[in-house]
């Protein structure tokens, strides 16, 4: 399988990452070269496989069901969660108009 | 007085233990060090004050006699991936610039607590996707290592090239470095130091900016397989803050080291014989085999036929992971916004990550989002997981007849900076032989050989069972104690 430009400009928009045409006309052959070395895959033999997600098969734990069990990532963290943000207001992050 | 930037963790511990010099007489020596390594751009930024606080807490402690940790006295370089509380943590990306996280990375302060201190953020490739280092924003790390008779700049391997390079250039005794496909070995391997990415899960992964979470893992990078045993267990157990941290007690690998390895077998993986290899490589290798039999060890034949299929799973695996994870640089919560005039959300979005993500980068996550698309996702993900699933199957089966593998770490040296630049492909392949392991989530180490023709240094590798890094560390030091390992780069900087 390859892709063409307007892929691309799909695939970009999907990703949220804005690219002008030139961009797009030089990811182009770059992806295409990248899946069709993929492609090889395609020629292993995977009857009965399972597909891993994880190496160390595990059953995911349970925490008490406490509240701030952690105090490093419990509650009350307002000041230190809004710290970096690029546009803090009034205690929330602060976004461009969003409803037109 | 001996030079302290001469000597490496063991030796700076100990030393300060018994009182041959202090902890701040040798953070003051490497904190000069770094200062003056400026041309290597090893480090985004210098915390000499880190070092120094830590020191002097450990200077207090021994004369309080109190109990010092493992890693008491020792200063070390922390890869910019690990959060550090009020200090600019960036994944060497223009997204992240200024973000100085109010938290510390489980890591980072296991590290701490065990008295090391930190003499600063060093340089990476972007988001850890890179295997030369030139994909940083804040520039391309110069290796210490140059080709015999000349002057161009060699690349210190990627991801973690200014953790590789500011240890080969001892402006640091030792430094994390984080694997996701060979980004600890590589490095490693090209500038002459050890390096081990333990069993996936043995270091937490909580406060580490997230590349492809199934596959990164944090190790130690240092001059002698003694060091990174000893850093390794500062670094190691576990935390129920990390849902994929083992559940398993860290054994004290230092105290373990044997490099006697009579009654162990050690495999040869005979699809490691690829073409395109140096044959320095190839003699390395089998100079490796002659060492590891002189230790005791009988050598075998094994098989790991899914080998070549291992790097094209990886690059569907990892792109789609971190496709995924860097959804989160948004412009958001933190880092950078790029708020171009009267547009909406999702075009700030866009822009913001168009101004923030360098090309590789953007590569990746179009390549895992095409993957995970509907219509292709079966395709190319799900066939590439199990895959993943055949080459863990290979490891498995390998280790039924062997107790360790050994291969080498890269198929060439380390190679001028922007020599590689014209195909992303051809990077790509250079982690051909580090790229299975990460995939199997097995322990594996560099530890340095030989030097080649052109002065540069090569690497070996071993690869060990789950949970097994005490046989992949103890093989390393029976290489390292026949290898005799002592060039070091002549010091240009």
């Amino acid at each position: 399988m390859s892709v063409d430009k307007a892929t691309v400009a799909k695939i970009a928009s999907l990703a949220r990452i804005r690219m002008d045409d030139a961009e797009l006309e030089r990811m182009v052959p770059e992806l295409n070269g990248i899946l069709a070395w993929v492609e090889q895959l395609g020629e292993v033999d995977v009857t009965g496989i399972e597909p891993m997600a994880a190496v160390i098969p595990g059953t995911l734990r349970l925490r008490d069901d406490v509240v701030d069990a952690d105090p490093l990532t419990g509650g009350r963290k307002q000041a230190d969660v809004l710290a970096n943000a690029p546009a803090a207001e009034h205690g929330f992050f602060g976004v461009p108009k969003v409803i037109e | 007085m001996t030079d302290l930037t001469s000597l490496g963790v063991k030796d700076i511990r100990d030393g300060v233990a018994k009182g041959d010099f202090t902890a701040r007489e040798v953070a003051e020596s490497f904190n000069a060090a770094v200062a003056e390594a400026a041309a290597l751009n090893a480090f985004i930024v210098t915390t000499p004050d880190h070092a120094l606080a830590a020191a002097d807490k450990v200077d207090a402690d021994r004369a309080a006699g109190k109990q010092l940790g493992k890693m008491a006295g020792v200063p070390i370089g922390m890869k910019d991936l690990f959060a550090t509380h009020g200090v600019q943590t960036t994944a060497a990306s223009h997204i992240l610039e200024g973000f100085a996280p109010r938290y510390e990375s489980t890591v980072s302060q296991n590290l701490w607590n065990a008295g090391a201190g930190m003499l600063g953020k060093l340089n990476l490739d972007q988001f850890a996707m890179g295997s030369s280092n030139e994909t940083s924003y804040f520039g391309n790390v110069s290796s210490p290592w140059r080709k015999a008779g000349s002057n161009a700049a060699m690349s210190p391997g990627g991801s973690s090239g200014g953790s590789s390079a500011a240890v080969a250039a001892r402006i640091a005794p030792a430094a994390t470095g984080t694997d996701t496909g060979g980004s600890i070995r590589q490095p490693a391997a090209f500038t002459g130091i050890c390096g081990i990415k333990p069993t996936y899960g043995r270091c937490s992964r909580w406060g580490v900016v997230a590349f492809a979470s199934s596959l990164d893992q944090a190790g130690p990078m240092a001059r002698s397989v003694e060091d990174c045993a000893i850093m390794l267990g500062a670094m190691a157990g576990f935390d129920p803050k990390d849902a994929t941290s083992l559940d398993m007690p860290v054994p004290d690998w230092e105290a373990a080291l044997n490099s006697d390895l009579r009654g162990k077998k050690v495999g040869i993986p005979r699809e490691y014989r690829m073409e395109g290899t140096d044959q320095a490589i190839l003699d390395s290798w089998e100079q490796g085999k002659a060492w590891l039999k002189d230790a005791g060890a009988e050598i075998v034949d094994v098989s790991l036929p899914h080998t070549k299929y291992a790097l094209p799973a990886y690059y569907i695996v990892a792109p789609a992971e971190a496709s995924s994870n860097l959804a989160r640089y948004d412009g958001v919560r933190y880092g950078l916004r790029d708020l171009p005039d009267g547009v909406g959300l999702q075009d700030m979005y866009a822009a913001t990550r168009a101004a923030g993500f360098g090309d590789e980068v953007k590569r990746r996550i179009l390549i895992g989002t095409y993957v995970l698309s509907a219509g292709f996702y079966d395709a190319y993900y799900t066939q590439a997981q199990k895959v993943r699933a055949l080459v863990a199957r290979d490891f498995e089966r390998a280790f039924q007849e062997c107790d360790v593998i050994l291969a080498p770490t890269t198929p060439t040296a380390s190679f001028p900076l922007g020599s590689m630049n014209e195909d992303p492909l051809t990077m790509y392949l250079n982690d051909v032989f580090a790229v299975p392991a990460s995939l199997a989530g097995l322990p594996a180490m560099s530890v340095p050989a030989t030097i080649n023709a052109d002065g540069l240094p090569l690497g070996l590798q071993i690869v060990g069972r789950p949970f097994d890094e005490q046989g992949v560390l103890n093989a390393g030091l029976a290489i390292q104690q026949r290898a005799g390992f002592t060039a070091r780069p002549e010091k240009w900087w």
